[in-house]
């Protein structure tokens, strides 16, 4: 029982992260149809920027919480810039062109993205400075520290805000009119072009977010950490719905706690054949579930319907 | 108020506006007839930027508005109620027609329109927060219909408002048109229903083949043995 409960919140701050990068798909998704499979190397950018903007500023003499802080909106702006370039170079040009033009120029950009990041960074694995103070808690019997905790609620919050900001303000509205009918949306007066640069805007901050509480969980970065985290995030919104806001928060918490009790149990499952380290295969195995028998996910509308 | 001309659009290569001259005056409604095919919606189209003419002018209040960006049309005050309604189905009639207001800033004078509107429809009162996806063929052409006037549009463009409805509703949807013409908007009406189109306006384009072959008062043309026999089937 003791493991049940631990791996549940171990998946939950997995699958907290995992929401706020499926976010990004799936608000590009919802608008233009687009998978933008560079999403994930936005996400490793904004974890490498808050690394250098970070460390910079400790060693400059401010304190490390402050530092962190500087590090994240560092991590925010330059990804939120990505995001914005992204869509203004690789992507609007090729509107109207047939969906695996996009497509392709998305992995081509990832691919971009990551040897960029490798000629500024370089190959080698970066700590990530400890930004929260190492404190544990104890919950009947499961353990889980600070940083867990900051994670989740702040990805709770950015999930609020961006429920807030789709459903309460009139960016979000011009955001679903587009998402529901572009040519309606324009002659209404909405500016698509805008609207669209602007879901890769909040998708990239949601990233660069999603990049800093990855840092500060493991404590690690390396270029090529995009790649998995980008397939998985995909695959939770895929799992709740791709296109569906409450879909990729669903579907990435649910991925985490999927692949939290996996690895947990995989071991007693296979008389210690597979250890936890075979943890990866949970979330494509869900993936392939998950397109065979409900392709549209968990909260998904019927296929051809856009959110 | 509108001027159009010369207009002519191509889609690929072929010719369905062929260079075409008409003009709508304000206060008055203006029908454009013809068949299934004969350039109506494209005419409509290429007027709200829709899509691109090939060549000719368009002219509103003055203003050359051939090439500005399809989301400024509306702020220059022309509302299209586009063909099949151009509903945003998951979003409820009362954001539906919030949407319709998205141009305007002025709280109160968009309350009061949306008030205005429910006079017009009390139908869309009824269904305020259903998605509009889920209503019946008539209450979506009404909600778009209110829908564009909720820009305060200074003309309203309206495509095949009749297609696909019951007759009840068509006469429930002209009755309404009458009402926003009698209110003094300028409107520009494209119907295949010649003889309500004729009967709803003070004057008529008859177009076939991309071109506008007859054009007058829609008394007269009601009374115009080409008329009669061609789009009235007498």
């Amino acid at each position: 029982m003791d493991i049940f409960l631990q791996q549940i919140i171990n998946g939950l701050v997995q699958g907290s992260i995992y929401a706020l990068v499926a976010l990004g798909y799936t608000m590009v998704y919802g608008i233009m149809g687009l998978i933008n499979f560079a999403h994930g190397e936005v996400v490793m950018i904004g974890t490498l920027v808050s690394i250098t903007v970070t460390s910079t500023l400790a060693a400059a003499g401010v304190p490390l919480g402050l530092a962190g802080l500087g590090g994240l909106i560092a991590a925010m702006l330059v990804c939120m810039a990505l995001g914005w370039s992204l869509e203004r170079i690789a992507y609007r040009p090729l509107r109207g062109s047939p969906r695996l033009t996009p497509l392709i120029t998305a992995i081509g950009m990832s691919i971009v993205l990551q040897n960029l990041a490798m000629i500024i960074w370089g190959r080698n694995y970066l700590t990530f400075p400890p930004l929260l103070p190492k404190v544990n808690f104890e919950f009947a019997g499961a353990h889980f520290t600070l940083v867990q905790v900051a994670i989740v609620l702040l990805s709770a919050a950015m999930m609020g805000g961006l429920v807030f900001l789709v459903y309460r303000t009139k960016l979000g509205m011009a955001m679903r009119a587009t998402a529901q009918n572009p040519a309606v949306a324009s002659l209404l007066g909405v500016n698509t072009n805008r609207v669209i640069a602007a879901a890769f805007v909040v998708g990239s901050a949601l990233a660069a977010v999603a990049g800093v509480m990855v840092g500060s969980y493991y404590e690690i970065a390396h270029y090529q950490m995009g790649f998995m985290l980008g397939l998985k995030a995909f695959t939770a919104a895929v799992l709740g719905g791709i296109g569906n806001l409450a879909g990729a928060m669903a579907g990435g918490v649910l991925l985490g706690i999927i692949e939290a009790l996996g690895a947990g149990y995989i071991g007693d499952f296979t008389g210690g054949f597979l250890g936890s380290h075979y943890q990866d295969i949970f979330a494509f195995v869900v993936l392939i579930i998950v397109l065979m028998f409900k392709p549209s996910g968990l909260f998904g509308e019927k296929t051809g319907d856009r959110a | 108020m509108l001027e159009v001309t010369g207009l002519h659009v191509a889609y690929g290569g072929i010719q369905a506006v062929r260079s075409i001259t008409f003009h709508v005056n304000e206060g008055e409604t203006v029908a454009l007839i013809g068949a299934n095919g004969a350039g109506k919606t494209t005419t409509l189209k290429a007027i709200s930027r829709m899509i691109n003419a090939v060549g000719g002018d368009v002219h509103f209040c003055g203003e050359k508005i051939g090439r500005i960006a399809p989301h400024e049309i509306i702020r220059k005050g022309i509302a299209l109620v586009p063909e099949g309604r151009g509903m945003l189905p998951r979003m409820s009639v009362l954001e539906n027609l919030r949407m319709g207001a998205y141009v305007r800033d002025d709280k109160a004078g968009i309350a009061a329109d949306l008030e205005r509107m429910y006079g017009y429809f009390p139908r869309l009162k009824e269904r305020e927060d259903q998605l509009a996806g889920t209503l019946s063929g008539g209450e979506q052409q009404m909600l778009a219909i209110g829908r564009a006037l909720m820009s305060r549009p200074k003309l309203l463009l309206l495509d095949e408002p009749s297609m696909g409805l019951a007759p009840i509703m068509v006469q429930k949807i002209f009755e309404v048109i009458r009402n926003v013409a009698a209110d003094g908007m300028t409107i520009l009406l494209i119907e295949q229903n010649a003889r309500l189109a004729l009967e709803s306006s003070q004057r008529a384009y008859v177009m076939e083949s991309g071109e506008i072959t007859l054009n007058g008062e829609s008394t007269a043309l009601l009374h115009d043995p080409k008329v009669r026999a061609a789009y009235l089937g007498e």
